[in-house]
């Protein structure tokens, strides 16, 4: 069902659809753990609040309260908000991180409660060392109370959203004048491939020059063998102009 | 030309524009019905909803299909798959969909019967505490003199006729401006240790063991010392009416730690050890609920009664007390719930 990565969780759906989850490291864990600790620090001193009004009226009462309150706030902090907030808290939100049921399937109330008061257990002896330890040596990076819980907590990380229109139009493609060679590319390029020179273009502006110029090249190259156009047409073209072109073609018919 | 390439030979590109122009629509429309679902937990859709529902998932599934397999830009491709996972879920989510929390049902059903459905692992709990105090009350007849080093509260390292003389003769109330503070302590506290010996079922139920075993040995000294020094009517007088409570909710918290570390055994299960930790999850969370719950009772009976001694509070109340705060907890525990038994399993139902 489920066949597991470094930093992979892949599930394969009864449609034979398979879709992946990247798995949280521990830094950016600890990190979340430490916003949510400044949260609950805020917190403590918010809750304080009532209680010193209620400690006007009777000292010991509104010491009381602020026990309980402490408490209840300490321990349900995490659980309320990965409860209600789809298993994120302040800090997951923040490095966009997420708590989920490491079968893909929806988060259990018991599930965010059980991984949550497991943390007594993770954070022995202190700073969290037993719960560091079994995300490192865990296949899917989980905590001992992600273990008990069946959870997962995986990360989200920011693409920027692609600009086709940007990458593949605006100028003129002198390829499309050949369509009996835009019709040859399309049949001999491998999915693979069309995928390499897509994701190049995408990622071109994050390239070294250098990187960028050898990259370019070789992809051109690899296009070159496939079909050939005319000299007229590829004479003093770049490399990158090359590949846009082709992948132009390829992912946009006309 | 490498094989894998051949093998791909003739698959026509997609028309990526056209592609995500035309499937847009439903992708939206299926997002929508599933922020619908999730945020509004108890709705329930009608054939026609669940069919329209199903219906947007394959669709999605197959163009995420589709989209994989001609190697559209990473972003559309991930966007699908976020919204086929979250579809994913909420169709093949093996659990009732979860209903508005009942309280009453859940006290006064679940937490019994979960009990009782895992009574065994109580009675090595109970064995454990057991074991426990009467090796430490044989550490107080072997080794009187480690009494200091046993005991680790100072107002239980004294000759208990003391202070059994000192709290009777006490002229006014030593808690007069300080026993919601105190009630509050102790909830906090007990809780503390009732979560702390149900996370410790993680190793294998050895550190839930040592806990039950760590405060058995206390609790054999106290009693056995108490009793050594005539004070048995004292004790159960001090004892009973908070402890009635309270040292079944330390046990009942053991008992939780230890399915916990049984499930992660697993002996004689043939099912895998994620398997039958999901069986157990939701059973954890009821037991360590209704023990939050009863030591919220003993906090308070702790501050407000037990700390009050005769000529305040005749020990026979005290005592009686107690002794029927332990039958009632024994019927509750025992009886409650069992008409609705034969019905469905209460797997799931704690629900926020």
């Amino acid at each position: 069902m489920r066949q597991a990565r470094s930093h992979l969780l892949t599930v394969l759906t009864p449609e034979g659809i398979a879709f992946s989850f990247h798995l949280a490291g521990p830094l950016t864990r600890f990190m979340a753990w430490a916003v949510d600790a400044a949260v609950l620090a805020a917190s403590m001193s918010v809750v304080a609040i009532p209680a010193r009004i209620l400690g006007v009226f009777s000292a010991d009462l509104g010491q009381a309260i602020s026990i309980l309150l402490f408490f209840a706030v300490s321990v349900g902090y995490r659980i309320f908000m990965e409860w209600k907030f789809g298993g994120q808290t302040l800090g997951k939100r923040l490095l966009r991180l997420r708590v989920m049921d490491a079968r893909g399937l929806q988060l259990d109330f018991s599930q965010v409660v059980v991984r949550n008061l497991l943390r007594f257990a993770d954070s022995l002896p202190l700073l969290y060392m037993v719960g560091g330890l079994a995300g490192l040596i865990t296949p899917h990076a989980q905590r001992l109370g992600d273990l008990a819980a069946g959870t997962i907590v995986v990360a989200n990380p920011v693409l920027p959203e692609p600009d086709l229109d940007q990458l593949l139009q605006g100028k003129y493609n002198s390829f499309v004048d050949y369509p009996h060679l835009t019709a040859r590319l399309r049949q001999r390029t491998s999915v693979q491939m069309a995928g390499v020179a897509l994701t190049a273009l995408l990622r071109r502006e994050t390239l070294d020059p250098q990187a960028r110029v050898e990259l370019f090249q070789g992809i051109a190259d690899r296009f070159r063998e496939l079909v050939v156009f005319p000299t007229e047409v590829t004479e003093g073209m770049s490399d990158e102009r090359y590949v846009r072109n082709c992948v132009d073609v390829l992912y946009q018919s006309k | 030309m490498s094989k894998g390439d051949r093998f791909f030979d003739g698959i026509m590109i997609l028309d990526l524009r056209k592609f995500i122009t035309e499937e847009k629509p439903y992708w939206a429309e299926l997002e929508s019905l599933l922020s619908r679902l999730e945020r509004k937990i108890e709705l329930n859709l009608d054939l026609k909803g669940l069919q329209r529902l199903h219906y947007l998932y394959q669709r999605a599934s197959a163009d995420l299909a589709r989209i994989s397999t001609f190697s559209a830009e990473p972003a559309t491709r991930l966007y699908l798959e976020a919204l086929v996972s979250r579809a994913y879920g909420e169709i093949h989510g093996s659990r009732r969909r979860a209903r508005r929390f009942m309280f009453g049902k859940w006290f006064f059903s679940s937490f019994p019967r979960t009990f009782r459905r895992h009574i065994r692992a109580f009675a090595v709990s109970a064995l454990a505490m057991l074991v426990g105090s009467l090796l430490g009350a044989a550490l107080l007849i072997l080794a009187p003199d480690a009494k200091g080093d046993l005991l680790p509260f100072g107002h239980l390292q004294g000759d208990p006729s003391e202070r059994v003389a000192r709290e009777e003769s006490a002229a006014g109330d030593r808690l007069a401006d300080g026993k919601a503070t105190f009630s509050s302590m102790l909830m906090t506290n007990n809780i503390k240790v009732s979560i702390t010996t149900l996370a410790l079922g993680i190793t294998w139920g050895i550190g839930t063991l040592v806990i039950l075993f760590y405060n058995g040995v206390i609790l054999g000294a106290v009693a056995l010392d108490y009793i050594l020094a005539g004070e048995s009517v004292f004790l159960l007088g001090w004892l009973l009416p908070h402890g009635a409570i309270e040292i079944p909710a330390i046990l009942l918290a053991g008992q939780a730690g230890l399915v916990l570390g049984g499930a992660l055994i697993g002996w004689g299960e043939s099912i895998p050890m994620r398997e039958r930790l999901r069986a157990v999850v939701p059973d954890l969370v009821t037991l360590i609920g209704g023990v939050a719950l009863l030591l919220v009772w003993a906090g308070v009976i702790e501050s407000f009664l037990s700390q009050y001694h005769e000529p305040v509070i005749p020990y026979g109340i005290k005592i009686g007390f107690g002794v029927i705060e332990l039958i009632l907890l024994a019927v509750f525990l025992g009886r409650c719930g069992r008409a609705s038994q034969a019905s469905k399993r209460p797997s799931g139902e704690v629900r926020a």
